[in-house]
Formats: structure tokens, C-alpha cells, sequence
């Protein structure tokens, strides 16, 4: 079987300037920050990202990597507006598909099961209807006849998500207390990467935890990238919580700065920018 | 402490008590409080009258009273929860509208926002779907608005161009920090339903920018019992963190 390990800087290299990009994690939550500071490094633009938005999303489209957007919103979780994200929208950066939550949900399945669209009971009445004019509804066939809207499927090229353990086949496995919505994820992308705190071998992932934690399946999973702190600053429970005083510092800070003080060198600069910037801090 | 009640309670208080009633005789049904003080007026109403409500820790455990971990719902498992119906959430509206329409996804041109807030989140699957009351915290012209610039959460004058859609509908009470308001008109549109002890309908009008349906008498605002006031000052909120999200 096929050893999928590969870097960050690898698994970036696969992508091109106007895919479509599904991230997972939720909100400030267990988000693949270290594939996305890698995809900063390059020169990737244009892209459509589909995410539960938080830095993430405030990240590339502080960086202008965004074309457009689909979201139910974007957030920090303990700060509740993203600060760049909503930039971003105020000086027109980005063309966005908002969407509410269960209908992202239902897009993302609709993908994963090979359907065009799924019906949801959501968004009619709404203004997500008159803010995405191509939406469209379905009725119906039986004697209820009650009309819902046809969610598209939100079928991606790739995929990035973080968990916590993986093998390096390509299982991986969550040990916090939310799946969120990884495995659907990298089932609904025709390539997904997988970033994990610890690569670790296939029979120790059912030592640590019950088989009911290994949320992806390798069949779906293109590369594995080992990445310690790799959902830094957001939380990766149980491994990690959410650095707070660093997240404030993220929005708190012009992006430019920022950028200029972490994100100019790899991934190892990151983190030692990081643990100089606490000790200065301390 | 201040509060012209005879039990001697703050407007926050009075804020807990009309959060909380909103979950009175829900059943065996989750309560979904965002927010301060609609979460203190959940796990009040499971201390007191409303003992089957199913409550979170926030996150994707379902939590008892003394915080005995009895169950599971991760995003996706609370989503299918949200379309079974069982379910009574109270969210936050940076704009409302007469017939409840809310908005908490931008202010100004949605295509080019002046203020742009968090996105529509679930607040569509919400009012469709299970029931959906709203916690104001600061009432005012700005949050009660004619027209809301996003319709996020669906007003009942939208939902009854939908009867088959929004067959689930219901918007049982907005509570402010100066009321309690409810949708129990002819046309569906929003009636005072109490004022807060210490409050007139003169500042409530004043506050508002549209023009609310009031009874000729207005009740006040239940008073908390000794015990509700004791849980909630002893309890649930020791470090009186309710004061900092409503003033008086």
C-alpha cells in the first residue's frame, strides 16, 4: 500500500490558481492552519474557498487569495467577528455564496454522494435566496408537494483538514469532541490533504482510541502531512487549546504586520516566531 | 443593586425570568441559548419548572444540571436535531423587524456591506424548522428597525408566503432589556407582551422604529422567587457577569 506522507510545501505544490478549496475545522477549531500558512508561501490565487470560515478564511483573504467565498460565516469563535474576513467584505474583495449552515452541510454530502443537489428546509423566505439569484428550489413529488431549496453540491478540488492522529496510509483520526465536517471534507474533493499532529503506525491508532475516531478513510485521502501545532492558534482538542492571547494578537494587529513578523518563513519559523513572540509577552 | 421590584431584582434579573420563561412547558426538547443571559434563563428554567430541557456545554456535549456529561451532539448531529424540531433556540438579532425578520449578517448593501456582521449562520434552518426566539440586549432604534438589510432569521410575513415550507414556523418571544415582546396579533406583527419593572411603554416606543402593537394593559415582567434569585446570584452567576451585559 502506498506511503501518502508527504510536506506541506508538497501538498500545496498540487494546487493551481483558480481551484476550488474546501477547508475543514469550524470556525476557530481544529483548522489546518499549517497547509494554509503553506499555501501562503506560494503564489496561488483566485481561489474558491468553501469553509465553516475562521482564520482561515480571514487569512486568505487578508492575503487576497480569494475570489470567491462560500459561507455560512466566519467567525473566531471567542472573538466573534473575523477581522480580515470582514474587511475583506467591506472593500468588495471577494464574490461570496452565503449560505446557511445545514445547507453547506447538505452541499457538502451532496458532493461526497455523487448528487447534484439535496433538498433542505432552509433558506426559503430567507434573503440567502435573493442574495444567490441562481439558487434554485424543488418541489415535492409526493402528496406533501412542499417546495425546498435544491442545494447544490459543493464539489471541490481539493480538500484540506486537520486531525489529530493518522497513519500514513491516509486514515485519520479525530480524538476531540467534533468530527465537525472533515470526512465529508475529503469526501466531496477530488483530492484531499490531511495534516495531523502525529503520524503514527495503523495499530496504534486503536490503542489510543476507539475505532469510532477514525473519521477518514485513506481511500479519500491524497497526501499526509505530519504538522505539530499545526492547527495553531486555533484549538485541537485534546492535543491543544486554542492559543487566546495569540488569536487576539492576530486580530488585533494590521495584516501587513502580522504577516511581516510570522508568515515570511516556513512552517519551523512560524512556530519559533510564535514562542518568541510569548517569552516576549511573558 | 438597584430594581423598583418588590424581591428587590436588577433589570438583568428581570432579563433572566423573561429568557427563562421562554423554555416554560417546552418538554423534553433542547434548549439553545446564545448569549448570557439567555443561557442563564435556560439553566434556570431546568432548575426550576422546565426539568426535561436537554442543554450543552457549549460545544458537542449535552451536560446535566451539575455538569454529568449524558450525551453527544456534534455539529451535524445538532443540525439533524435542528430539522427534527425538538428544539427551541434563542439568538441574537442585530436587527429586527415588526414580524420578526432578523438580521445578523450585515449592515447596509449586502453586495458592498458598511458593517459586515457574522453571516446568516443557522438562523434559516432555525426559523424554519424549531422554535426561535430572540435576546436584545441593548433595545433600540438601530436594532428595531423597519426593514432589516438581510432577512437571516424569517418574520412571519415571509414565512406566510410560504405555508407549506414553513409549516414549522414559530417565533414565540423577543425579550429586551426592556421587554418582552411576542408575535400574538391578528397580522403577526410584534406586540408588547411586558414591560420590565421600571420601564414605560413611552421609552419602549421611543426605543423602537417601528410601531408595536400595545394592549391597553401591559403586565410587567414576572417577579423572580426567592429561589430563582438565589440560584441565579448564588448559582449560576456568582461573579454577577449578567451586570455587565445589561446596565440598572
Amino acid at each position: 500500500m502506498s506511503d501518502k506522507t508527504m510536506t506541506a510545501e508538497e501538498a500545496v505544490a498540487r494546487l493551481e490558481s483558480g481551484m476550488t478549496l474546501g477547508i475543514g475545522g469550524w470556525g476557530s477549531r481544529r483548522k489546518p492552519m499549517a497547509l494554509v500558512r503553506a499555501l501562503l508561501r506560494t503564489e496561488i490565487t483566485d481561489l474558491t474557498v468553501v469553509s465553516y470560515g475562521g482564520p482561515d478564511v480571514g487569512m486568505l483573504a487578508a492575503a487576497g487569495r480569494i475570489r470567491k467565498l462560500v459561507a455560512a460565516f466566519a467567525t473566531l469563535d471567542s472573538i466573534p467577528l473575523e477581522p480580515h474576513f470582514r474587511a475583506a467584505r467591506e472593500r468588495g474583495a471577494f464574490e461570496l455564496m452565503e449560505v446557511d449552515e445545514a445547507m453547506f452541510m447538505w452541499g457538502l454530502h451532496a458532493a461526497a454522494n455523487r448528487l447534484p443537489f439535496l433538498p433542505v428546509r432552509a433558506g426559503i423566505g430567507s434573503d440567502v435566496m435573493r442574495v444567490n439569484p441562481s439558487l434554485r428550489t424543488v418541489t415535492s413529488p409526493y402528496a406533501d408537494g412542499e417546495t425546498f431549496v435544491a442545494m447544490p453540491a459543493l464539489r471541490m478540488d481539493a480538500a484540506f483538514v486537520h486531525v489529530n492522529r493518522a497513519d500514513r496510509l491516509g486514515n485519520g483520526q479525530y480524538l476531540g469532541p467534533d468530527p465537525y465536517f472533515d470526512d465529508l471534507f475529503c469526501e466531496a474533493a477530488d483530492t484531499a490533504y490531511v495534516s495531523c499532529e502525529r503520524i503514527v503506525d495503523t495499530a496504534e491508532l486503536t490503542e489510543e482510541a476507539p475505532p469510532q475516531s477514525l473519521l477518514i478513510k485513506r481511500h479519500v485521502v491524497t497526501g499526509v502531512v505530519e504538522a505539530p501545532n499545526g492547527a495553531h492558534f486555533t484549538s485541537c482538542a485534546p492535543d491543544y487549546a486554542r492559543d487566546e492571547p495569540f488569536q487576539k494578537r492576530y486580530a488585533g494587529t494590521a495584516w501587513p504586520e502580522f504577516a511581516e513578523r510570522f508568515l515570511t518563513g516556513d512552517e519551523h519559523a512560524y512556530q519559533a516566531a510564535v514562542r518568541a513572540w510569548r517569552e516576549e509577552e511573558a | 443593586m438597584s430594581g423598583d421590584g418588590r424581591g428587590g431584582a436588577t433589570r438583568a434579573e428581570y432579563c433572566v425570568i423573561a429568557c427563562a420563561e421562554a423554555w416554560r412547558g417546552a418538554g423534553e426538547i433542547l434548549a439553545s441559548p446564545m448569549g448570557l443571559v439567555p443561557s442563564l434563563g435556560a439553566r434556570l428554567a431546568r432548575r426550576t419548572f422546565a426539568p426535561d430541557l436537554l442543554l450543552t456545554d457549549g460545544e458537542a456535549l449535552l451536560v446535566g444540571p451539575d455538569g454529568t456529561v449524558e450525551g453527544w451532539l456534534p455539529y451535524r448531529q445538532h443540525l439533524a436535531l435542528v430539522t427534527g424540531g425538538r428544539r427551541h433556540v434563542m439568538m441574537g438579532a442585530s436587527q429586527i423587524d415588526r414580524y420578526g425578520n432578523q438580521n445578523i449578517s450585515c449592515v447596509g448593501d449586502w453586495s458592498l456591506p458598511r458593517r459586515q456582521l457574522l453571516g446568516v449562520r443557522g438562523a434559516p434552518v432555525n426559523t424554519l424548522n424549531n422554535a426561535t426566539s430572540y435576546w436584545v440586549p441593548r433595545h433600540s432604534r438601530r436594532v428595531f428597525v423597519a426593514k432589516v438589510d438581510m432577512v437571516c432569521g424569517v418574520g412571519y410575513d415571509r414565512a406566510a408566503a410560504h405555508p407549506g415550507t414553513a409549516r414549522f414556523h414559530r417565533l414565540p418571544r423577543v425579550v429586551s432589556d426592556l421587554g418582552v415582546f411576542d408575535f400574538a396579533t391578528p397580522d403577526r406583527s410584534m406586540r408588547l407582551a411586558s414591560l420590565h419593572p421600571g420601564v414605560t411603554v413611552e421609552q419602549v416606543e421611543e426605543a423602537t422604529g417601528f410601531a408595536l402593537a400595545v394592549p391597553e394593559e401591559v403586565p410587567y415582567t414576572r417577579e423572580p422567587s426567592v429561589e430563582e434569585l438565589r440560584l441565579i446570584r448564588e448559582v449560576l452567576d456568582p461573579g454577577n457577569a449578567r451586570a455587565r451585559e445589561v446596565q440598572g
